[in-house]
């Protein structure tokens, strides 16, 4: 039913799509600002943010460093609560499991909380092979669902959508798959809002099976933390017999105290509020109140791959409040599908390749698609150094590609620029040459650089590697030395 | 081999050169922020919450009053009288859906965040009646209300099921307008009591 992000072109040919939708990069700018801004009020509210944040990362570096036993923890305290715990080694695995416990109550549908977990997975989609309707009951995702499209952000999945649009999703899709949209529905977002209500409150409330992920999981307790806003997320943990939820081994937390500076720092990153309005938690099966059957499934699908990475290890401490997302510059331009994966931004720069291995085009291409500046390492509740892991990526792609035939056109840049530099009159030439070229670029140019610098466009070659994302600026028509000596270093003022 | 001990045994794999012993930073404890009470009405004020303050003699009328003639459910051991209430006893979730209104008492209240969280026992109900009906009417004892969530951690007990609650339900997903009320209660009404 939903969109799926496998065989998404490589981020360079996805992003220069992007580009050119001024509707979508308008949406994006404006929902990223509007987080960012009310997310740096409420951190700024807190006196010790960075100590706080020490100490979230320090929560989920530890578990993480001693997983195995965390996870022992858990699963006896799961059983001990009542739950029912299944391993999953990957995705088949993960939804296969899903599906038995669903075929198991003859359900031919499941209502779901937002999960990124069963996103990766792809679970909607396997559920729909086995004959067994997934319906998304977040807001956001259920635009998604019924516009048969992909989410775009980790927040607000369907912030790329204009109420318009979503009117018009809701006109026409709503009454295939249950209550239809009403006739004067306007695209008034309470309207829209109150349709959503009507449609999924019928689902609701007859839905024998409910699927979920979880924010955390304490080992020593046994509980499963879902944060949330709508109240969707209540109503799936709630009124249904049957709960799956499908857990990422890297959600856990050691202890039950260790919840503290998570639940401080998830919702002041992630919405920018104070709390967010509802967090449910759970251990097992409480008789008399909610779900009477429980089951966990605890997933790695490439999750202790990325263990196994002494830098890339601590993209596990993610806690997914999408912060990084809201002050990057490439992703605010670009968008959420140019990722191609349902962790977008620069966390999902370094997630992707961390849990899939570089050697697809499209995982490979996601370490550059960032300029290093940082922002999403100062804004990281978990202090995870993005930065420093999408070189450390960038890195592994390149070495994948060593023993290449032909070898990569930047791998012979780089021979190239070796042998330019370890000499200073080949250094002295090619700085002519490329001067040169500057004004060869120059005149030919189509576009241009703020400040009015000619830029070159899209250049033939293997150099349209680099220029296909990038607008490069044309080298200038003099060189640094060519300059020194025409004006003895600036004295005869003849600078420019 | 089983999947249980093949992740098992990747996970013990990858961390082998690495040690186990981090030393966890303790989360700060938050500054003292003067009247509990006070800083708690603000803060659920600030969602879009109602919240009325009132002695334990006032109570009855108060929350009379909120409902307004509605139809409400209670839980078994709520210790108030509400004229006309139902009193759970395990209503279908459908029967739920006809419900206006749910009157129910809270284990605690955050004053930095303004959260009222429900541990669901008998005084509150099961998870389900207060998430029903379209609006919640929570009673809060003022000496309920403790400074942050470090506080309420220590407070709650992991073992039962919890509610945490800030404001009615909310979304922003649609061109980042806020609208109250997606499956939620719509409307919140804290009543502080003391
Ligand atoms: S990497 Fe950090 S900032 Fe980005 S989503 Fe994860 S926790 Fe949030």
């Amino acid at each position: 039913m939903s969109g799926t992000f496998v065989g998404m072109p490589a981020f360079p040919t996805a992003a220069r799509e992007a580009l050119g939708d001024t509707q979508l990069r308008r949406n994006l700018a404006h929902a990223t600002h509007t987080i960012r801004d009310k997310r740096a009020r409420v951190v700024a509210e807190v006196e010790d943010w960075e100590d706080l944040r020490l100490s979230g990362a320090g929560v989920k570096e530890a578990a993480l460093r001693d997983l195995a036993t965390h996870l022992e923890t858990l699963e006896a305290s799961l059983v001990r609560a009542g739950a029912t715990v299944h391993w999953a080694r990957d995705a088949e695995e993960a939804c296969a499991i899903v599906a038995s416990v669903a075929r198991s109550h003859g359900a031919d549908e499941v209502v779901k909380v937002k999960s990124m977990a069963t996103q990766e997975i792809g679970l909607n989609e396997a559920l729909e092979a086995e004959g067994i309707a997934a319906w998304e009951t977040d807001l956001a995702e259920l635009i998604v669902q019924l516009g048969e499209d992909l989410p775009s952000h980790i927040l607000v999945p369907a912030i790329h959508r204009n109420r318009a649009e979503i009117r018009e999703i809701f006109m026409r899709r709503m009454a295939d798959v249950g209550r239809a949209a009403p006739d004067d529905l306007t695209d008034e977002p309470a309207v829209l809002a109150g349709a959503a209500r009507e449609h999924l409150r019928e689902k609701f409330l007859r839905a024998r099976v409910a699927v979920s992920g979880a924010n955390f999981a304490v080992a020593d307790t046994g509980t499963l933390v879902v944060v949330e806003s709508e109240g969707n997320g209540r109503m799936c943990l709630t009124l249904p017999d049957v709960l799956v939820s499908v857990v990422g081994i890297e959600k856990v937390v050691a202890t039950w105290s260790d919840l503290d500076p998570m639940l401080r720092l998830l919702p002041r990153s992630s919405t920018g509020e104070r709390m967010n309005p509802y967090t449910s938690t759970w251990s097992g099966v409480t008789p008399g109140d909610g779900p009477q059957e429980v089951h966990v499934v605890l997933l790695d699908n490439g999750r202790t791959r990325a263990l196994a990475d002494d830098v890339g290890r601590q993209a596990l401490r993610c806690i997914r409040c999408s912060a990084c997302l809201n002050v990057c510059p490439v992703y605010e331009r670009v968008g959420g599908h140019a990722y191609g994966s349902v962790y977008p931004g620069p966390i999902g720069a370094i997630l992707n390749p961390l849990l899939r291995g570089v050697s697809d085009e499209q995982t490979a291409s996601l370490p550059y698609a960032s300029s290093l500046c940082g922002a999403c390492f100062e804004v990281c509740p978990v202090r995870i150094d993005i930065p420093s892991v999408l070189v450390d990526q960038r890195a592994a792609v390149v070495d994948s590609h060593r023993g290449d035939r032909v070898p990569k056109a930047e791998a012979v840049a780089m021979r190239a620029a070796a042998w330019t530099f370890s000499d200073s009159r080949r250094l002295r030439w090619a700085e002519r040459a490329s001067g040169l070229a500057g004004r060869v670029i120059g005149r030919f140019s189509r576009t241009s650089l703020p400040g009015g610098r000619p830029a070159a466009g899209r250049l033939p070659g293997p150099a349209a590697c680099w220029t296909g994302a990038r607008d490069l600026p044309a080298p200038p028509a003099e060189s640094f030395r060519e300059w020194w000596d025409r004006t003895d270093g600036g004295r005869d003022g003849g600078g420019s | 081999m089983s999947a249980r001990d093949e992740i098992l045994g990747r996970v013990r794999a990858a961390l082998a050169d690495v040690s186990p012993a981090v030393s966890v930073p303790a989360a700060p404890r938050v500054p003292d922020r003067g009247d509990l009470a006070a800083l708690f009405v603000e803060r659920v004020e600030d969602y879009r919450a109602v919240v009325t303050r009132c002695t334990a003699d006032e109570l009855a009328g108060v929350v009379a009053g909120v409902l307004g003639g509605a139809s409400s459910v209670v839980p078994p051991a709520l210790g108030l009288d509400v004229p006309g209430a139902v009193v759970d006893d395990g209503l279908t979730s459908a029967e739920l859906d006809r419900v206006d209104a749910v009157v129910t008492r809270a284990r605690v209240g955050i004053a930095e965040t303004g959260t009222i969280v429900l541990d669901h026992a008998p005084d509150q109900g099961r998870r389900a009646i207060s998430l029903v009906p379209d609006l919640h009417v929570c009673i809060v004892a003022a000496d309920q209300v403790v400074a942050d969530v470090p506080d309420a951690i220590a407070v709650l007990d992991p073992a039962r099921p919890l509610t945490w609650i800030s404001g009615p339900s909310a979304t922003s997903d649609i061109e980042l307008d806020r609208v109250e009320g997606v499956h939620g209660p719509r409307t919140l009404h804290v009543v502080l009591v003391g």
